[in-house]
């Protein structure tokens, strides 16, 4: 199935070097890279491992300092703004932190009518835009009423996250990338937010790349399992060759990590 | 926002610094409405008169009605007036250096004093080992002591232009008194007079308005370029920043006030108006703001609510307006108020030098610190002609320091108590 699709993402030998001399880190170094239409692709590895930079760079936020990254099979191309723009009506992302994601100086309207501009709807008559916010909010749960008005930073991180869906709803993206959308989020929310985030998939069929730290969770989710350490991607296949049979140490780790865990908390609770 | 502007105005601090500064400005812009002599107006014929009420001797003799009171300590008053306790012990050291015995000398019986005074004291003569200046100091006091102890009242009379002759017009009595309010001519001068004669209060007011100006004038420039230069570097960042920061570090490493002085002396006497003082302080002090705001934007480029603009389609201009620019105006506002009164320092250090603005038009704080300074108002004890400037600088850095504080607090979580 993984590779049944046409490519939509893909990339090679692409680096991403911060600083220099003293200072210089290597966050992702020389990755290749395929992701298919409507393939959900998990990237694992620990923190600091290049994931968020990774992500960035293929949502083009920072510059590729090496490599090359093709979108939908040619070289990708976002040397202009306008072509920025529309670059970012095919792919969108979900970020890690909440809290930090919204502008705290805007309503949440705001950031909602953002959404249905980009989609080139700014022309709509008033009743329909606020009939596809209203759509957008009760995709996940949320009442359009009871939001307007309200600032992002009057909400619980759980709800801000499911805003966040909310905006990817309208927007349709092609791609989304969502990094560590629940780790940021008290536990009880963390379910919920991920079924919304599969509904939403399984509704639109966009490619998903879903960046966790959480082995256990890529193999719940995912259909390829990329796993990063240091900047590398050291194994990479479908989820089941990945995790049930894994070669490298590295990604041993990882999975022996997941039931520990488990173990831990039977024994608190025995 | 408007939460914000409610907890700043509910801030002790900001309050205090804000009354001050308010009560300054109305002070700045009412007093010459009531006052309307211009401040650099010569009135006084000599230096520094001393902080009083000025009544015109000539409009109090010639007062429509003369009231008669007997106040019995009228004639005490008097003489302690002319006749200072100093005086009375410099009297009692020349008769006893002249040979009158010590222990017949009281300095408290003023009429024996006097009369001993009168028999001994002969003006020409100087006793051996007394100073020229002892010598002119006695003679002084034997002038005013003349007629201490008289009771005739004093004679006002005119002269008849084409004989000369005098004709008596009226007698002063000792009990004459004239109503302040039938006196045309009463001029207070709260603050005295300067070296130059001209109204303290009047220029200090005038001054501080002046120095305001060229404080806010300042502060606007160096905020501006120090915000924009910040913003540049901070969101633009590679080779831009490197140029930026470049100059930046040049102008840290000059000491500022140096380069103030080598601008200001470079551009010549003729030519240094307030204003052009103010934007020369305002070119040369947006240093440490546009470090400050570059390295604020450097942490907020990056965070996600910006990406998230991004994604959003927002051109640059937007990204920077509205989810840059809101989130240091906070500290932009605070530095904005700093630079109001380091500007205002910077003047009165520049004046101080005389390099300051050129002198004929308009007073400033400093030029009357350099005033009083070339004329030694501090060595000759004129405090009035330095102190209220001094004070008055205090007190508006002072204000702007409160107000600041105030905003810190309300701005900054970990700073609140
Ligand atoms: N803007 C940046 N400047 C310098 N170093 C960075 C920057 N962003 C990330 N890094 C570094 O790159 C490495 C990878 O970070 P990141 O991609 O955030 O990891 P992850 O998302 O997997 O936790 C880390 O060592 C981090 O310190
Ligand atoms: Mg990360």
């Amino acid at each position: 199935m993984a590779s049944s699709g046409n490519l939509c993402l893909s990339g090679t030998g692409v680096t991403k070097v911060f600083g220099f001399g003293r200072h210089r880190t290597l966050a992702v170094d020389h990755v290749d890279f395929a992701f298919h239409e409507g393939e959900i692709i998990s990237i694992v590895g620990e923190s600091g491992s290049g994931k968020t930079t990774l992500a960035k760079m293929l949502l083009g936020l920072i510059s590729v300092t090496e490599g090359e990254i093709y979108f939908q099979g040619k070289k990708r191309d976002i040397s202009s703004g306008r072509k920025k723009k529309e670059y970012w009506r095919n792919i969108q992302a979900i970020f890690q932190d909440p809290f930090s994601a919204y502008n705290t100086f805007h309503k949440i309207d705001a950031v909602l009518l953002d959404c249905i501009k980009l989609r080139g709807g700014g022309g709509l008559p008033k009743e329909e835009k606020v009939r596809l916010m209203t759509e957008a909010c009760s995709f996940v749960n949320l009442k359009y009423a009871e939001l307007t008005n309200k600032y992002p930073f009057e909400l619980s991180g759980g709800q801000m996250q499911r805003l966040m869906i909310a905006r990817i709803f309208l927007l349709k993206p092609k791609i989304l990338i969502a990094d560590e959308p629940t780790s940021m989020i008290d536990a009880c929310s963390r379910a919920t937010i991920l079924d919304y985030l599969m509904k939403l998939r399984d509704e639109t069929g966009m490619t998903l790349i879903f960046i966790t730290h959480d082995i256990g969770l890529a193999y719940y989710v995912s259909d390829t399992v990329y796993i990063m350490e240091h900047g590398r991607f050291v194994e990479s296949g479908s989820a089941d060759e990945v995790i049930l049979h894994p070669k490298q140490p590295y990604t041993r780790r990882l999975i022996s990590d997941v039931p520990k865990i488990y173990e831990e908390w039977d024994l608190s609770t025995v | 926002m408007k939460h914000t502007l409610n907890q700043v105005f509910h801030s002790g601090k900001f309050l205090v610094g804000f009354t001050i500064l308010m009560t300054v400005l109305v002070i700045v812009f009412v007093y010459p409405l009531i006052v309307r002599t211009p401040p650099l107006q010569i009135i006084g014929q000599g230096t520094f008169f001393p902080p009083g009420i000025y009544v015109s001797t000539y409009d109090a003799i010639n007062a429509p009605t003369v009231y008669t009171l007997n106040l019995p300590d009228a004639e005490a008053r008097r003489i302690a007036n002319r006749l200072t306790q100093e005086d009375r012990i410099a009297m009692k050291e020349w008769l006893v250096a002249f040979g009158v015995p010590e222990e017949e000398i009281d300095i408290d019986d003023t009429a024996q004093l006097l009369a001993q005074w009168e028999a001994n004291y002969d003006p020409n003569l100087r006793l051996p080992g007394m100073t020229f200046a002892r010598h002119r100091y006695f003679q002084r006091v034997n002038a005013s002591i003349d007629g201490l102890l008289s009771t005739e009242g004093a004679i006002i009379a005119a002269r008849n232009p084409e004989t000369g002759e005098l004709t008596e017009k009226s007698i002063v009595k000792q009990t004459d008194f004239a109503n302040v309010n039938d006196i045309a001519n009463v001029r207070i001068l709260t603050l005295g007079t300067d070296n130059f004669g001209r109204d303290v209060t009047t220029q200090l007011v005038a001054a501080a308005g002046v120095s305001l100006l060229i404080g806010l004038v300042a502060g606007l420039i160096a905020t501006t370029i120090g915000l924009v230069l910040g913003l540049m570097a901070g969101y633009i960042g590679g080779v831009v920043d490197d140029v930026i920061m470049f100059v930046t570090n040049l102008f840290t490493v000059i000491p500022t006030f140096v380069l103030l002085i080598l601008i200001s002396f470079s551009i010549g006497q003729d030519r240094r108006g307030a204003v052009t003082i103010a934007i020369v302080i305002g070119f040369t002090s947006w240093v440490w703001t546009a470090r400050a705001v570059r390295s604020q934007v450097f942490s907020l480029r990056n965070r996600d609510h910006v990406n998230l603009s991004k994604l959003s389609g927002h051109p640059l201009p937007r990204i920077i307006f509205a989810d840059i620019l809101p989130y240091i105006a906070s500290y932009v506002v605070m530095a904005f108020i700093l630079q109001i009164s380091s500007g205002i320092l910077a003047e009165a250090g520049l004046s101080i030098l005389g390099l300051g603005p050129r002198t004929t038009e308009t007073p400033t704080l400093g030029l009357m610190m350099n005033w009083a300074m070339i004329y030694q108002a501090h060595i000759l004890g004129k405090w009035w002609a330095y102190m209220p400037v001094l004070l008055t600088i205090a007190l508006i850095t002072f204000s702007m320091n409160l107000m600041n504080t105030g905003l810190d607090q309300v701005f900054n979580p970990a700073l609140r108590d």
